[in-house]
């Protein structure tokens, strides 16, 4: 046990420039000292090695996007629908976590580990609620972000539990032992096939829509999300190769089929229940409370019934974020996952499901995309010798970070919707 | 506020201002205090079935906060309110309006990023896909009730005049449209009482007279009404009787005629 708490203060001082600025995966690889996490070169020609390699990096980086995605719908039935201020979405990541791991390590089966992760998360809903709910939303902000911390903090320090900074490493993961006969992986497909064709469907009549909307005309958003909707079939023809050879990787492919499809069951659920009357009591909360009062909803409940549900969808997403780290440390879950999720959420348009999504996959884009950083100051520094040839970790992650807040400043001034959002409903007065 | 020497008196006795009919709405006795004022200070009030009943009173009199207390979006220090016989005063406000009481704000109070229908389908009481199960279970008799409350919520639109715009933002409307959504929306929950807070502030004369009208013919069809108001003739023309509150207490009620010469009310507005 130990004996001086570990306050986060001495966190800042010792490890926060190097790893605090990045993305979890980042810092995971950074540790395994590899690129690709778990990537083991086999003895295949080196054609094909590439190709591997190409394909597990695309797998990895679609378990990331759905397990941001995931995460971040949690938040958006939380502060899109219903308007309630969650600094502190993290803490049932937390839980969702470390109940999993923790569990399916004495044998419990992973999706009962789950399922306890999402009902310990949606209880903390319950806590928080019952204490915040009835006073101003901004105290529920400021109650959310602490209670994050204190679950991180207990993360750390009881270590009976959690082996706080050690991590905890060997614990199973789904779908590992699998293996599929040839029917079984092309079931597996199907599955992925059926998910692929509604995704695009959507974005086809999405596409349609607005195409009508503009009479004929094509704007950049158009575009965007054509090339978006034609990477989105590229990428599904890497997740179909990688589940034919489900066994070159059985708990990666496992993982990406399991993360693609709770995304999309997410997202039907959640697509639903914005559209029946129970997710207009939520709308009409987040509008005016006392009205949804007045016109007699409970509107204490149905705070506390979308805190719970999107409690239990983050919980899920950190059973997938911790098989996907096949590893958990408290450090995995600062303050700064919580605001991940926000940029998210911000970026696609507060209240839209599918913005949501295409803010996770624009996120992750973005940081794959300046993964390449380092080349590229080598190659300014080769055009103009005043900029220096490299960029430490420490800075780079900033930079990253910085041109995120610049990405999103932009887009408040251009765009303050989101990229989904509907414009007019910013011109609405209360 | 000469609050020494009128503290001290008792109000008047307004029990014995009962009306022939049966009493929907009956409130006695209600305290309500903020700090070391008394905002509503033993008011009593009675609103009779089928009727519309005025509230009016000079500013700061305590009209809104007695909505309140009525509606129990504020609870009451003392004093019991009784609404088709049962008592409603220990009510969460949204159990009140299951009873039938339902309430208006004095500045219309519109769901914004929500279309005008939309304003409309949420005020429908005890629909089956509010509960969350139920968006699963029974899906086929959510999306039956929902046609059923369109139809509704289209007609009652047509009525106050908004069927056009059904399918805009209700952000996007003007103030007196926003009062005409608000009374719609009090009436598609079915209730059994109005409690309406200054329906004419703010609008124009021609919007006011077909408020009125509407009202009037709501009124025919059996719904009663609860309705503060500054503007006289709205009272004169449409209330039945009127209950006068002046600094928190009774000062007068009854015909519209009375309380237009009734001395205590002529000074209470316009002073000695």
């Amino acid at each position: 046990m130990r004996l001086i708490p570990h306050f986060p203060a001495n966190v800042t001082f010792q490890v926060r420039p190097k790893t605090i600025l990045l993305p979890d995966r980042d810092r995971h690889r950074r540790r395994s000292g590899s690129a690709l996490v778990g990537y083991k070169p086999t003895a295949l020609h080196k054609s094909t090695k590439q190709r591997d390699g190409m394909t597990n990096y695309l797998v990895s980086l679609i378990v990331v996007t759905a397990t941001y995605a995931l995460f971040s719908l949690g938040l958006n039935l939380q502060w899109g629908l219903t308007g309630l201020i969650n600094f502190g979405h993290v803490a049932s990541m937390t839980l969702g976590a470390y109940t999993t791991v923790l569990l399916s390590a004495q044998a419990v089966p992973l999706p009962v580990a789950v399922f306890c992760g999402a009902l310990l998360a949606a209880l903390l809903g319950v806590l928080i609620g019952f204490f915040t709910l009835r006073l101003r939303e901004d105290y529920l902000s400021i109650v959310t972000i602490g209670v994050s911390e204190v679950i991180r903090l207990v993360a750390l320090n009881e270590e009976w539990l959690t082996r706080g900074a050690f991590g905890v490493q060997n614990f199973p993961l789904p779908l590992a032992q699998f293996r599929p006969t040839l029917f079984s992986r092309l079931v597996m497909i199907g599955i992925l096939t059926l998910i692929a064709i509604w995704a695009i469907g959507r974005v086809v009549q999405w596409l349609r829509q607005r195409f009508q909307k503009l009479n004929g005309a094509i704007d950049g958003t158009l575009i965007g999300v054509a090339l978006l909707g034609l990477g989105g079939l590229w990428v599904y023809w890497i997740a179909a190769t990688s589940l034919y050879r489900f066994s070159d990787n059985p708990a990666r492919s496992g993982l990406m089929l399991i993360s693609v499809v709770l995304t999309a069951i997410a997202f039907w659920m959640l697509e639903r229940l914005a559209h029946s009357p129970w997710g207009r009591i939520l709308k009409a909360i987040r509008e005016d409370e006392e009205v949804a009062k007045a016109l007699g909803k409970d509107v204490f409940w149905y705070k506390q019934q979308s805190l719970m549900l999107g409690n239990a969808i983050a919980a899920v997403a950190g059973s997938l974020l911790a098989w996907q780290l096949t590893s958990v440390y408290p450090s995995t879950f600062e303050p700064l996952t919580t605001f991940y999720a926000w940029i998210i959420v911000v970026l696609g348009g507060a209240g839209n499901n599918a913005g949501t999504i295409l803010g996770a996959v624009i996120l992750w884009a973005y940081f794959e995309v300046t993964r390449f950083l380092p080349n590229l100051v080598q190659a300014l520094h080769s055009a103009v010798p005043l900029i220096p040839p490299t960029i430490d970790p420490a800075r780079e992650g900033a930079v990253r970070l910085m041109f995120i807040g610049l990405l999103l400043m932009l887009l408040m001034m251009l765009r303050p919707q989101g990229i989904l959002g509907k414009k007019e409903e910013l011109t609405l007065d209360r | 506020m000469s609050e020494s020497t009128q503290t001290q008196a008792e109000p008047a006795d307004f029990s014995a201002a009962r009306s022939e009919n049966r009493s929907l709405l009956a409130a006695s006795g209600l305290v309500k205090r903020f700090g070391g004022l008394v905002a509503v200070d033993r008011a009593t009030i009675e609103v009779a079935q089928g009727s519309i009943t005025g509230l009016i009173g000079p500013n700061g009199a305590g009209k809104t906060t007695l909505f309140n207390l009525l509606s129990n979006f504020l609870r009451p220090d003392a004093g019991e309110v009784l609404f088709d016989g049962h008592p409603i005063h220990r009510l969460a406000p949204h159990q009140v309006a299951h009873q039938g009481l339902v309430r208006t704000f004095q500045v219309a109070r519109v769901l914004s990023r929500l279309s005008v229908l939309e304003n409309m389908l949420l005020a429908t009481q005890r629909q089956t896909g509010e509960q969350f199960w139920n968006v699963w279970l029974r899906a086929g008799q959510i999306a039956r009730e929902e046609r059923a409350e369109r139809d509704r919520a289209m007609e009652i639109l047509h009525s106050v005049g908004l069927a056009e715009k059904a399918h805009d933002y209700a952000g996007g409307l003007s103030g007196g449209q926003r009062k005409l959504l608000e009374i719609g929306r009090a009436l598609m929950t079915n209730p059994k009482l109005i409690l309406l807070d200054e329906p004419a502030a703010g609008v124009n004369p021609t919007l006011i007279n077909q408020i009125c009208d509407r009202i009037l013919q709501w009124n025919q069809a059996g719904m009663t009404f609860l309705i503060i108001e500054h503007n006289m003739d709205v009272v004169m023309s449409l209330c039945d009787r009127v209950w006068v509150l002046a600094e928190g207490r009774n000062l007068a009620v009854g015909k519209p005629q009375e309380i237009q010469t009734n001395p205590q009310v002529l000074e209470a507005y316009l002073g000695k």
